[in-house]
């Protein structure tokens, strides 16, 4: 499967620079705009028939880790590219969205430690609108903890397809970049933009309170740019995104989709 | 502190006769006193669970601190660590056991009838490094890992780098660096005569 024109021409018109990693002048933090996933190589999965089947013919989820009699209880709707409006009002609800980032109480790894000291006095995260919520129907912002292991991987896309769009994902410490200091473990995950769109990530082990909040300006400026179109990206690279999950989290036993 | 000095400090400290006691009714072998509170001992397979259920009840060693595994693969065997702990000797006792670690026999009796907690450990031992435990509630539940379908990533025969770079996409640019020649030159330049 390819990704559509649009996608790749939506990211060279948002004048995002491929080698904003190297040219960031905050060396805090390190923002990277994913790789084309038409170019890298389709992940092998193992499935039933040889084939993975992720979409059916009549364009629905096929939801083949659920038992049959529970196919009907999960909506089976794959998801949907929300185009964005036009210049004006998508400026200005990107504003709204930038100035209102609530961040998915889930702390996925050692990073989440950090979380903790923004939301007291001295770094004061709600100065700048953003805030804890307890649930990913409410969350705008995904903080990928440190690493992720493949039994923390399956929650973190279950979370992640709950969140309602537009979401935007930070990726915290060095092990969602490359695997940090796990990258030949057996059970972590090395590249966190395999498995679920990223829009910034913040380097260091740990990375301090202060690097995380210029990451949370970084994704500010992003989505004032018009460049944190993660969820579309997910939702056009659908089947890939999902090979790649797939490939690791081999029980899996919800739907395809969480709505 | 009475207890203790009279541990630490008597010709005969209270724990020899638990070693002696030990002795005289099983095949016990390898007794190594590391510390005044630490011993470890070595026991025949099929003893290893009236040792510790006469540890436990006879001689006060009422907790289990922790249950693991060595792999000893140029021996070809697992040895089983059981660490008890007395509350009133104040003192620490290892029962180490070997097993085979390969195949049927590559088993050994479960203990979660004297410590419930060990059924976790047990069920842990299992998924990770492959030793089955007969009649151990749970055991084949996963614990740590989800849908693992290789072999258990702890056995050290399993080749823990060559996996990531198989399964987990790796991310080009990792350099290596020759951190103990960096901190040689740059933080103890000073000390570097010594290493």
């Amino acid at each position: 499967m390819a990704p559509t024109d649009t996608h790749t021409r939506r990211y060279q018109e948002s004048g995002a620079p491929a080698d904003s990693a190297v040219a960031n002048p905050d060396p805090r933090t390190i923002t990277t705009v994913p790789e084309d996933p038409a170019t890298l190589a389709t992940p092998d999965v193992r499935t039933v028939d040889g084939q993975l089947r992720i979409i059916t013919e009549e364009l629905r989820l096929a939801n083949e880790g659920l038992r049959p009699e529970d196919r009907s209880n999960f909506c089976d709707h794959p998801p949907e590219v929300i185009k964005p409006f036009r210049a004006f009002w998508e400026n200005f609800l990107n504003w709204a969205r930038s100035e209102s980032l609530w961040v998915l109480g889930f702390g996925t790894g050692c990073g989440a430690i950090e979380l903790r000291p923004l939301m007291t006095s001295r770094f004061d995260m709600y100065q700048y609108g953003i805030q804890p919520r307890p649930t990913p129907r409410q969350s705008s912002v995904f903080v990928i903890g440190g690493y992720a292991s493949v039994k923390t991987m399956k929650r973190i896309v279950r979370s992640y397809e709950q969140m309602q769009g537009p979401k935007f994902v930070l990726g915290l410490g060095s092990c969602t970049i490359n695997g940090g200091m796990y990258w030949d473990s057996y059970n972590t995950v090395n590249r966190l933009d395999h498995y679920i769109p990223v829009d910034v990530y913040i380097a260091g082990c740990m990375p301090r309170p202060e690097a995380l909040l210029a990451g949370f300006m970084k994704l500010k400026e992003q989505i004032k740019a018009g460049q944190c179109e993660g969820a579309n990206r997910y939702a056009e690279n659908f089947e890939w995104y999902k090979a790649n999950q797939k490939r690791i989290i081999k029980n899996w036993d919800m739907p395809d989709y969480n709505w | 502190m009475s207890d203790q000095q009279s541990t630490n400090k008597s010709a005969e400290p209270a724990v020899h006769k638990v070693f002696a006691d030990l002795h005289n009714r099983y095949a016990v072998r390898g007794l190594e006193e590391i510390r005044p509170d630490l011993a470890f001992l070595r026991a025949g397979r099929d003893e290893a669970v009236a040792i510790l259920t006469h540890a436990r009840s006879i001689h006060g060693y009422r907790h289990l601190a922790f249950f693991t595994a060595i792999d000893q693969i140029e021996e070809e065997r697992f040895e089983l660590l059981y660490m008890l702990h007395s509350y009133e000797l104040k003192h620490d006792l290892g029962v180490i056991v070997e097993i085979p670690r390969e195949g049927e026999a590559c088993a050994m009796d479960t203990i979660h009838h004297l410590w419930p907690a060990a059924e976790t450990y047990q069920r842990e031992l299992r998924e990770m490094f492959g030793i089955d435990f007969p009649e151990s509630p749970g055991l084949q539940d996963d614990f740590a890992l989800e849908g693992w379908e290789d072999i258990p990533p702890m056995r050290k025969e399993f080749d823990t780098r060559e996996y990531s770079e198989r399964v987990y996409y790796t991310r080009p640019g990792r350099a290596k660096t020759d951190n103990r020649g960096y901190m040689k030159e740059k933080i103890y330049p000073s000390e570097a005569e010594t290493w």
